[in-house]
């Protein structure tokens, strides 16, 4: 691909088999400059919608609805001949922006395959067929005697997932249950011996699989092509464009506290009272209780504390008081300080890790004994209601929380509930738990100007 | 969460291995963590832990002769040790039996655990680090699961936290039964091995091939595959079944193991309807008011008979079950008391993950003193973790001389022999055969290949 800054247009191939490209290869394009940074923030806007979409728990046919709207609304050309240049075109910018860190390539990897997952399914079924012979997927479908051994396993398996079952002509293949791990995790396939029986309608997890594994690997070659070459060469045109295309996007990280840097330990029982979200909170009340968290809880707390300005040292000191209660401070030296220290990128291979955002916050998955994860979504209406009657929010406020909740709204959940604690408006939403603490304080400080936190 | 504290008045239960009164003389100031005595864990690593096999297993036949060894394998494992005074050592790694053997002697570590088979030397990894990123990293693991009854506090009214008992350990025999059947009938794995943690559960180490080159994502997928729990701490419900019908693998382990279990073990040893604060929790599950209160009017007059969980669940079955509860969810609810009380309850981060370290067999748990063993999951049922042999046991049974010993190892002559040699017979001998035959299909592929290749 070949970036200009004049004004040439570019001729466009005309043997498109399909209007879902795979991106094998960069295209031999020239791009104008101008556009290399358009077309990327138009999918960039795309993914971040998807990315919320999915965050939000929206289901696989409202997802589906979601990314079609998004595609139509973002991605479409003035020229309708260009749409596909401008697809193949923005992938390939923002798999260079979102090469340079495992984060990055992380986000971007599973929001393109997201976003390809429901493009696939909302192609024809002869283009699925297209799409899928590219991949040369070597799989067989299963025979008619076979197939009658295993019917009324495989009617369960529709059945358990609301699926009328399958009439005697649909056709299904035999796939090693390693390739389409999706179906597996929610078992939405009968597996046999390491053998899963996939339906053709189901095929869409196989091709996602492969994609994603192109993708994968792609990334790690893009990485390596950007360090050694193109960063250096780029620097006065590409590169200054490249890095601020992944950071103006996605809104700051919070691994290093930055406004309201350091609370103290003296403070923190005040301010978690008034300037932490549900999640934070409940994780301090029950850490203040129980003198313990599981291993979930210590991050996502741990973490938050880090990008609230707590220093390692009083950190140590503020989960050595509650523990040593529990299991006494010599168990707390050797178990959980490593941990701690871990966190602030001082053991192990020292990362500096970043506090949880919303989004990672909300998928996670809590189990027995756990208190972490996202409130909003994980816990049951009655404690959800108990915890935010204690945080003070109206009953009006409330019902409108529960409302959000029950729409699976839960950033937005979050958003009302810090209006109606802070009582003022928060129109740019809640989308990391920093983000929920840094405007509070911002609130609290110029309501109160003379009372230093 | 109501009702765990009940008193349970087991104190026979003995968690020190040491404290059985028949401790050899008494050393002064060596010993150390809860109870294991560094001079017997020396003993310990000196003739009874079965490092040959150990090697055999963890080199998967790649210490053989044959030309498609990879005899780099076991180099590339990491080892981990857990020292006195707590010093811990990560990235060990060992070129062969001899050095991995004379580093355990000499270490005398408290726990080993077993990492991941990394693309490169784990202790030479800072000399790859340099050369740019994602360089050093898992190559191969065994696909592990850990199952911890402590997971298991708010259906258990016997023991809490790491304390288990045999009116609890049914649950970890179901979930064993549970999972290893669907690892070998659904995802057709053969070379699994069970072993007690040595205190509050069991794991798993599933170790074919095929398990040990899943990706995270595969390994996420088998872990999920497994999840029916999706309560937490602050959320009642904990199971949730739906649709119209269960999968045929949830299907079987409800036929098979759960039913049996829960009506015919767990609902009397855990007394869980015999009074009014148990029966509630079950109530809570039933989302109907006034089935609940049909119920609640039935059961309130105390009357102590025999069998009262056993006539309780019948009437909440047939009552739930019978033909006027027109709501499929309803009937689901019986299905969904058993699975809450009975179903396995896997720590899914640690399968998730290639590297994930985890405990190794035959070493000795540092706080009860006994030798995690292998359990076969044939015979699960009989497994007693109360009988597991203890450091201390296994050395005094050494210093009885017994004059029709059995072999020249000393682990054969004490209660140490049947585990090793299960270990041996079911599964180490068929893993190494199919890893031989692995090796040299591999191999023979290759060589055609490149025969083909060659002939343009």
């Amino acid at each position: 691909m070949e970036v200009l800054r004049s004004q040439r247009k570019t001729a466009e191939s005309n043997d498109v088999v399909s209007s879902l490209p795979l991106y094998r290869s960069a295209p031999a394009l020239e791009v104008r400059l101008e556009d290399f940074e358009l077309y990327a923030i138009d999918r960039l806007r795309v993914l971040k919608g998807i990315s919320d979409g999915l965050s939000r728990g929206k289901k696989p046919d409202e997802m589906e609805k979601l990314v079609d709207n998004l595609w139509r609304l973002h991605m479409r050309h003035p020229h309708s001949s260009e749409d596909r240049n401008k697809d193949i075109i923005s992938h390939f910018v923002l798999r260079l922006v979102y090469c340079r860190t495992e984060e990055l390539r992380r986000w971007f990897l599973s929001t393109e395959t997201s976003l390809f997952r429901y493009r696939f399914r909302l192609q024809t079924i002869e283009s699925q067929r297209t799409l899928m012979s590219e991949f040369n997927l070597p799989y067989k479908t299963v025979s008619n005697s076979e197939f009658e051994n295993v019917k009324e396993k495989i009617n369960q398996v529709a059945r358990s997932i609301g699926q009328s079952p399958s009439s005697a002509d649909s056709i299904f293949y035999k796939v090693p249950f390693e390739e389409v791990p999706d179906l597996v995790a929610s078992r939405r396939v009968y597996i046999l011996k390491g053998q899963a029986y996939v339906a053709m309608s189901q095929l869409v997890s196989l091709v996602v699989t492969q994609f994603r594994t192109l993708l994968s690997k792609a990334l790690v070659l893009t990485n390596r092509k950007w360090t050694s070459m193109i960063r250096e060469q780029e620097k006065d045109r590409l590169t200054p464009l490249v890095e601020s295309l992944s950071s103006s996007y996605l809104g700051p990280d919070y691994s290093q506290p930055s406004d309201f840097a350091e609370i103290s330990l003296k403070d923190i029982d005040q301010v978690a009272q008034s300037s932490f979200p549900l999640c934070m909170r409940h994780l301090f009340e029950k850490l203040r209780e129980d003198h313990h968290l599981k291993h979930g809880g210590r991050m996502q707390l741990g973490l938050f504390l880090k990008g609230v300005g707590l220093k390692l040292d009083d950190a140590l000191a503020f989960w050595k008081a509650e523990f040593s209660r529990k299991v006494g401070a010599e168990r707390f030296d050797k178990e959980y300080a490593y941990g701690i220290r871990h966190n602030y990128g001082k053991e192990g291979k020292r990362t500096d890790y970043t506090p949880y955002s919303c989004q990672k916050i909300i998928s996670s998955v809590p189990s027995v004994g756990d208190h972490h994860g996202c409130p909003y979504r994980h816990f049951s209406e009655e404690n959800l209601r108990a915890a935010l009657g204690r945080m003070g929010v109206s009953n009006r406020a409330l019902e409108d929380v529960i409302d959000r909740v029950r729409n699976k709204h839960y950033q937005l959940a979050c958003t009302l509930t810090f209006e109606a604690v802070h009582n003022t408006s928060c129109d740019a939403g809640i989308n990391h738990p920093n983000q929920y603490f840094s405007d509070s304080k911002r609130i609290l400080e110029s309501k109160n100007p003379s009372n230093p936190a | 969460m109501a009702g765990v504290e009940v008193e349970n008045g087991r104190d026979d239960m003995v968690i020190d291995g040491c404290e059985n009164g028949q401790q050899p003389k008494p050393m002064q100031n060596i010993v150390a963590f809860d109870g294991v005595n560094v001079n017997y864990l020396k003993l310990y690593y000196g003739k009874f832990f079965p490092h040959a096999d150990m090697f055999k297993w963890m080199s998967y036949g790649n210490d053989g002769k044959h030309p498609g060894c990879d005899h780099s394998y076991f180099g590339r494992r990491e080892f981990s040790f857990t020292l006195d005074n707590d010093i811990y050592l990560r990235f060990q790694s060992f070129s062969g039996l001899s050095e991995f053997e004379n580093a355990i002697r000499e270490k005398c570590p408290f726990k080993i655990d077993i990492g991941p088979v990394y693309n490169v030397d784990p202790a030479k990894r800072h000399a790859y680090a340099q050369s740019g990123d994602n360089v050093f990293t898992p190559a191969e693991r065994e696909l592990v699961f850990d199952i911890d009854i402590s997971d298991y506090d708010d259906v258990r009214y016997c023991c809490s936290g790491a304390d288990v008992c045999l009116e609890c350990w049914p649950l970890m025999t179901v979930a064993i039964k549970v999972i290893d059947s669907a690892l070998r009938d659904d995802f057709g794995f053969n070379h699994i091995l069970w072993v007690y943690s040595g205190r509050r559960g069991v794991h798993c180490w599933v170790c074919d091939g095929k398990a040990r080159r899943l990706n995270n994502e595969q390994r996420s997928a088998i872990a999920d595959y497994f999840r029916v729990y999706k309560g937490n701490e602050n959320s009642h419900k904990k199971v949730s079944l739906t649709g119209q019908a269960l999968h045929p693998f949830l299907v079987r382990a409800y036929n098979d193991v759960l039913k049996t279990a829960f009506e015919e073990k767990l609902l009397l040893s855990q007394n869980l309807l015999s009074h009014e604060e148990r029966y509630e929790t079950i109530l809570r599950m039933i989302p109907d008011e006034s089935l609940t209160s049909e119920l609640r009017a039935k059961w309130g007059d105390n009357r102590r008979s025999k069998d009262i969980n056993t006539v309780r669940w019948q009437q909440l079955k047939q009552l739930l079950q019978s033909g006027r509860q027109k709501f499929q969810g309803l009937r689901r609810c019986v299905e969904e008391i058993v699975f809450s009380f009975t179903y396995p309850r896997i720590d899914m981060e640690v399968s998730r993950h290639m590297n994930h370290l985890l405990k190794a067999p035959f070493c000795i748990h540092p706080k009860t003193g006994r030798v995690c063993v292998p359990i076969d999951p044939k015979n699960c049922e009989e497994f007693d973790p109360l009988a597991v042999p203890t450091l201390s046991k296994l050395l005094e049974e050494l210093n009885v001389e017994s004059p029709q010993s059995r072999g020249h190892n000393d682990w054969d002559r004490t209660s140490l022999g049947d585990s090793v040699r299960f270990f041996q017979s079911s599964f180490l001998q068929p893993l190494l055969k199919s890893c031989k035959e692995e090796i040299e299909s591999s191999y023979g592929a290759k060589l055609q290949e490149s025969k083909n290749s060659m002939s343009w």
